[in-house]
């Protein structure tokens, strides 16, 4: 479980986050929506510690992540996993070598041992065949197939996802949604999910934050936002005109 | 000037970063050995080829500067050593490194922020800082002054190839003039130099890359900043060393 407590963000006195609090719940798919610039990019990062809040408190379980020091913090950052929207793997590396890193860095296993851990993340994330390409070789839904390999290759509690699918196609959006919500019931992972693909919540929503102008405007389920009494948030969930119409044959 | 000193405060806390603990010792030496090969190696051909063609100039100017029967012929194999070994081949080299390996650098780091590369690497519970930059750090420390050496050879067969093939002078003078009064101590401080110009490029370049932020343009522009701080920097050192060093 993850829990965040009257949660202040600012920039250069620009208020971005303004009094959250949210608690995703572990094994479950946690989802952040809301509209670009609403904020919830930077309340994930905060909440993963790359930005600090300017008041208010972050729980990972039961411990107070932001009252810990920098070697503390450090001790569960190693139980984090994160998928960046551009990917974030590291250029200089091959495949193998960025699923690998995390092990070289923080284990003592055997090569044979680590082998067969990138393996296994590979193959989870059906790229078997890829290990020597570099980033440079991989399509857009590969990079981030890999990045999901990285981000499970610790055995992680906690994976924050920052718009998996920002720039795939519908299709294999629906494969990523799809690997990450498995992989959160397959190791009871506490997932959050940053998106605003609509096809996201419908597909794998369990839990839903509706974020707007830096406050929480609305939670639930994927059930309950298809009839929340919540201007914003119908303005957002029914932008498109074919959810209108969905909206209104729903209606009748 | 209080953004001045925000700066150097700032590259000192990154600097307090970079030489923490490093997390395992033996993917460090392993990068270490990349970097040697990208930054040092791969400068070999750039030394060597400035480094031939200045020498070749400045023997050859000298022996324009220095005709007159008073003055003897071996002054310009002299010469030629004492301007190599003691500006060239450490802080002209130098220069030509913050260029390359410098922009290297900061454009590598800074793309690496702006993807948010740096942030994966926090995330795992890397220490990005030491793990991006203290590799370069002790490559360059440790290979740059066998490229001085390196440039001090060439530079000298460069000077000798144009007595040579030109007939300006008696090679064989020049050859005297390389041996006449010859102080070992001058090489000693060409590569105390080179080595502390090399820190101060990779740590510089390495700051101004880790700290880009935004777009691509941010990115050339951290290269920009990195190669302009690192001369200056490389020539206030250079006045302060030789005053501590040579005099």
């Amino acid at each position: 479980m993850i829990r965040c407590e009257h949660i202040y963000k600012s920039f250069d006195g620009r208020t971005v986050l303004d009094d959250i609090s949210i608690e995703f719940e572990t094994g479950k798919t946690n989802l952040i929506i809301g509209r670009s610039g609403s904020g919830k990019t930077v309340l994930l990062k905060t909440l993963v510690g790359l930005h600090e809040p300017d008041s208010g408190n972050i729980y990972f379980d039961d411990t107070c992540y932001t009252s810990l020091s920098f070697a503390e913090r450090k001790r569960i950052r190693k139980d984090v996993g994160m998928i960046f929207q551009g990917g974030a793997l590291i250029d200089a590396s091959t495949v193998y070598e960025n699923v690998r890193l995390p092990l070289d860095l923080f284990t003592d296993s055997s090569e044979a041992e680590k082998r067969e851990r990138v393996d296994f993340c590979l193959s989870r994330v059906e790229l078997s065949n890829a290990h020597d390409l570099y980033p440079s070789e991989l399509s857009g839904g590969m990079i981030k197939r890999v990045a999901i390999a990285r981000a499970i290759v610790m055995n992680p509690r906690y994976l924050f996802c920052d718009e998996p699918n920002s720039g795939l196609d519908p299709q294999t959006s629906i494969v990523i949604d799809n690997l990450i919500h498995g992989i959160t019931k397959e190791f009871g992972i506490t997932t959050i999910i940053n998106t605003h693909d609509m096809n996201s919540v419908m597909e794998i929503g369990e839990k839903i934050v509706y974020i707007h102008n830096g406050r929480k405007w609305w939670e639930g389920d994927k059930e309950g936002i298809l009839f929340a009494d919540n201007r914003e948030l119908n303005d957002f969930v029914f932008a498109s005109a074919m959810a209108k119409r969905a909206k209104s044959n729903i209606m009748r | 000037m209080l953004k001045i000193f925000e700066l150097i405060g700032r590259y000192f806390i990154l600097m307090g970063k970079v030489f923490s603990r490093p997390e395992k010792m033996s993917i460090y030496l392993r990068r270490v050995v990349f970097e040697i090969e990208a930054l040092g190696v791969n400068s070999i051909g750039l030394t060597a080829i400035i480094s031939v063609f200045i020498g070749a100039a400045i023997t050859l100017q000298m022996s324009i500067s220095l005709e007159s029967p008073f003055i003897p012929q071996y002054l310009i194999g002299y010469a030629t050593r004492e301007t190599m070994t003691l500006e060239f081949s450490s802080t002209v080299v130098a220069l030509i490194l913050a260029g390359k390996v410098g922009s290297n650098i900061a454009s590598e780091i800074g793309t690496m922020r702006i993807t948010e590369q740096i942030d994966a690497l926090e995330i795992m519970g890397i220490n990005s800082a030491s793990y991006l930059i203290l590799p370069k750090i002790i490559a360059t420390v440790l290979f740059f002054p066998f490229l001085t050496l390196l440039s001090m050879m060439i530079g000298i067969i460069g000077g000798y190839g144009i007595a040579f093939f030109t007939g300006i002078m008696v090679p064989a003078d020049y050859v005297e003039g390389l041996l006449y009064s010859f102080v070992l101590w001058e090489v000693i401080y060409s590569l105390i130099k080179i080595a502390v110009f090399a820190f101060i490029i990779t740590s510089i370049s390495g700051f101004c890359g880790y700290y880009a932020k935004g777009n691509s343009l941010e990115v050339g522009r951290a290269s920009t900043r990195a190669v302009v701080a690192s001369s200056i920097t490389i020539m206030i050192f250079n006045l302060i060393l030789t005053q501590l060093l040579l005099t």
